[in-house]
């Protein structure tokens, strides 16, 4: 039997999926219309991650990611309007255009930014849970960061101060097993990501599910031994890239990885799962349906929206602060 | 550091703006490799961790670029980071950071986050440096779009610009000529912040005009000295701060004297005086009486051995000759002048 608590947050995980599922969808169908100019690198295939985690962490802890930041900042925000304006280059983007789609934010909510150069954000993020550990305010940062960051010393750099100084903040390894088109297998000289980390002070958590309820509990079980534990926590997880690297299609005939591979993933998709489970927890298909229905209505809303508002003016490439562009 | 008048070192005045920033803001904290050792980064940070905690005056591993992402991180989340790189040659490792975070954060978070980071540097010339552990690079930061660079020459700017640079919301890099933590001059008490962004003139004069950077404006005043004996009259003018670039002052004294020296502690080559020197030339043009003189580092490393290394440096020497050759004044005798030697002030290591 399932308790109400966990039905509801379940539903709750399952609009997070739902939200970036469709929103990826809905940029695919659109992108062609050519009014969002900026390279897309789509999130589809890795929901359960973004979902779980920022559900754990709520908009009370802060989270920095990478270029590849649909997925953090829909589940962080739920917000579609902010998001299509900065896709579309328009003022009314969170950041007035200036970042496109690899550098979503919204630091209101905690998601403190997003970085395009591999692995650069980590420092940042550490820096960040120094100052919380700083003001003793509880708060936890979770950075993301995919496989290919591992290779960079900023990484190396940033998880070995983080557990000198027994920093507030949780490493989150995506691991599509691709750094754009190279694997794995071609960049570490070594098996397990995961069995090098866990030499340093700190907690190494592992996944290979698609399960967005299991990344939830783990990340809140992370998060507990971070604060218990008083040192970093490294939740890694494994997934599968759906589309190309950056661009809105499918790549399967170039050789590098296989549809056969793609449709292996396919049977455990976390938003058929998640469906499936809350059908069995005895939410109503019209339930789901409903919430299905007014997150696409949101999404489409917001893509009409974004696509009437005015362009930032000339000031605001020029604008100056401080006597500096800021 | 006690203070006994208000005639003290770089070196003091640098660790009474630390002190008295951290004693204003429990946000304020500063960190890098060696800042808490027993030297303490030339005795600037002397005291610190003694008064504030080693939570707020640490030193750290030895990561540079880290580092810098580090107080990015830390400003962002409302904290006042100050980042020590003991030489600019180390901060290299930081350029990712520096350039591709630091610069424009503030910009791409659409100017809802602050970026209050300072990184203080130290620059030039030691003693057998060579060419890893003396460079001046100035011109690489202001280069940069979102860092303010800044190079104070007196022990009064050293307090009041690093003073402004803990209170500024933008990221401020700050460089510090190493030969000048022993200059001594007037720092009044309270020194008040001096703005980011105002040039100077450190001494008036009519003849020709001196625009000179860090210590070159010691050596400036020190041509000037000398030449005054021959009724030769420099007008030094200190721009402070490399970037956002205040050009007002030697604008209006070049266009007083006609004639106008730079003299950059840096490369020549796409080098700061190089930007000086344009500026120069689209704004008095008409009043120039002679081409500007560039006086810097020819294109070529800085050696170890100690006669070379005197020619790769410029001196106030190299200033009086291009002055005379300017005003066709014959060589002046210089036998009698004692000019800076380091040698007199230190033997080494550092």
């Amino acid at each position: 039997m399932v308790s109400n608590a966990r039905r509801l947050l379940n539903f709750e995980l399952y609009k997070k999926l739902y939200l970036i599922r469709r929103t990826e969808e809905k940029i695919i169908e659109h992108y062609p219309e050519n009014e969002m100019k900026t390279p897309m690198h789509l999130y589809l295939g890795g929901e359960a991650i973004a979902a779980g985690v920022c559900h754990a962490l709520g908009q009370n802890n802060q989270v920095f990611c990478t270029y590849r930041s649909h997925g953090v900042y829909l589940a962080n925000t739920m917000e579609t309007k902010r998001f299509f304006g900065e896709l579309c280059g328009k003022a009314t983007g969170m950041a007035k255009g200036r970042g496109g789609s690899m550098h979503l934010s919204s630091p209101e909510t905690g998601f403190l930014g997003a970085s395009a150069i591999v692995a650069s954000v980590i420092p940042v993020a550490i820096g960040s849970a120094f100052a919380n550990q700083y003001r003793n305010n509880g708060k936890i940062v979770a950075v993301f960061f995919g496989d290919g960051a591992v290779e960079e010393g900023n990484f190396w750099e940033a998880l070995n101060m983080a557990c000198l100084l027994k920093l507030p903040v949780l490493f989150v390894c995506e691991d599509n097993g691709f750094a754009v088109h190279t694997p794995i297998s071609q960049r570490h000289g070594y098996d397990s990501i995961c069995r090098i980390v866990e030499k340093f002070n700190c907690s190494v958590m592992e996944t290979e599910t698609t399960d967005v309820e299991i990344i939830h509990d783990l990340t809140q079980n992370s998060l507990s031994l971070i604060r218990k534990e008083n040192k970093p926590g490294f939740l890694y997880a494994k997934y599968y890239r759906y589309r190309r690297h950056v661009g809105i299609e499918n790549d399967f005939e170039s050789g590098y990885r296989t549809r056969a591979e793609f449709e292996k993933w396919l049977t455990v998709d976390s938003i058929h799962l998640q469906r499936v489970k809350l059908l069995a927890a005895g939410v109503s298909e019209e339930e789901i349906v409903s919430v299905e229905k007014e997150i696409s209505t949101q999404i489409e809303k917001d893509i009409k929206s974004a696509q009437k508002a005015p362009f930032p003016n000339r000031e605001d490439l020029y604008e100056r602060k401080d006597g500096q562009n800021v | 550091m006690v203070r006994m008048s208000n005639i003290i070192s770089y070196r003091q005045a640098i660790n009474e703006a630390l002190t008295e920033e951290m004693e204003r803001d429990s946000g304020v904290f500063i960190y890098g490799i060696d800042v808490g050792d027993h030297d303490r980064i030339f005795k600037t940070t002397a005291g610190l961790s003694e008064k504030f905690g080693t939570n707020r005056c640490f030193s750290t591993p030895l990561c540079e670029d880290t580092l810098v992402g580090f107080g990015l991180g830390a400003a962002l989340n409302g904290l006042r980071p100050i980042n020590v790189h003991m030489r600019v040659d180390f901060l290299l490792l930081a350029m990712n950071q520096l350039m591709n975070m630091v610069a424009n954060f503030r910009f791409g978070s659409g100017d809802k986050l602050k970026v209050p980071l300072v990184i203080r540097t130290i620059i030039g010339r030691g003693w057998g440096q060579s060419y890893q552990h003396s460079k001046s690079l100035q011109s690489f930061f202001a280069h940069i779009p979102g860092l303010k660079v800044v190079m104070p020459t007196t022990p009064s700017d050293a307090k009041g610009l690093l003073i402004s640079a803990i209170r500024d919301d933008s990221p401020v890099i700050i460089m510090e000529h190493r030969w000048l933590y022993d200059a001594i001059g007037e720092v009044p008490a309270p020194q008040e912040p001096i703005p980011i962004g105002q040039s100077k003139i450190l001494r008036e004069g009519t003849d020709v005009t001196v625009i000179g950077t860090s210590w070159m404006n010691v050596e400036a005043l020190k041509a000037a000295e000398v030449l005054a004996k021959t009724g030769v009259s420099l007008e030094v003018v200190d721009p402070r701060t490399i970037s956002p670039l205040d050009d007002s002052l030697m604008v209006r004294s070049v266009k007083k004297t006609g004639h106008c020296i730079v003299a950059d502690n840096g490369w020549l080559n796409c080098g700061f005086s190089a930007e000086i020197t344009t500026r120069i030339y689209e704004k008095c043009f008409g009043n120039l009486k002679s081409p500007v003189t560039r006086i810097g580092f020819a294109e070529t490393h800085c050696p170890c051995t100690r006669p070379l290394e005197n020619m790769f440096y410029q001196t106030a020497i190299d200033i009086i000759r291009a002055i005379e050759e300017k005003l066709r004044l014959p060589e002046t005798d210089l036998s009698g002048e004692n000019f800076y030697s380091y040698e007199n002030k230190f033997k080494g290591p550092f």
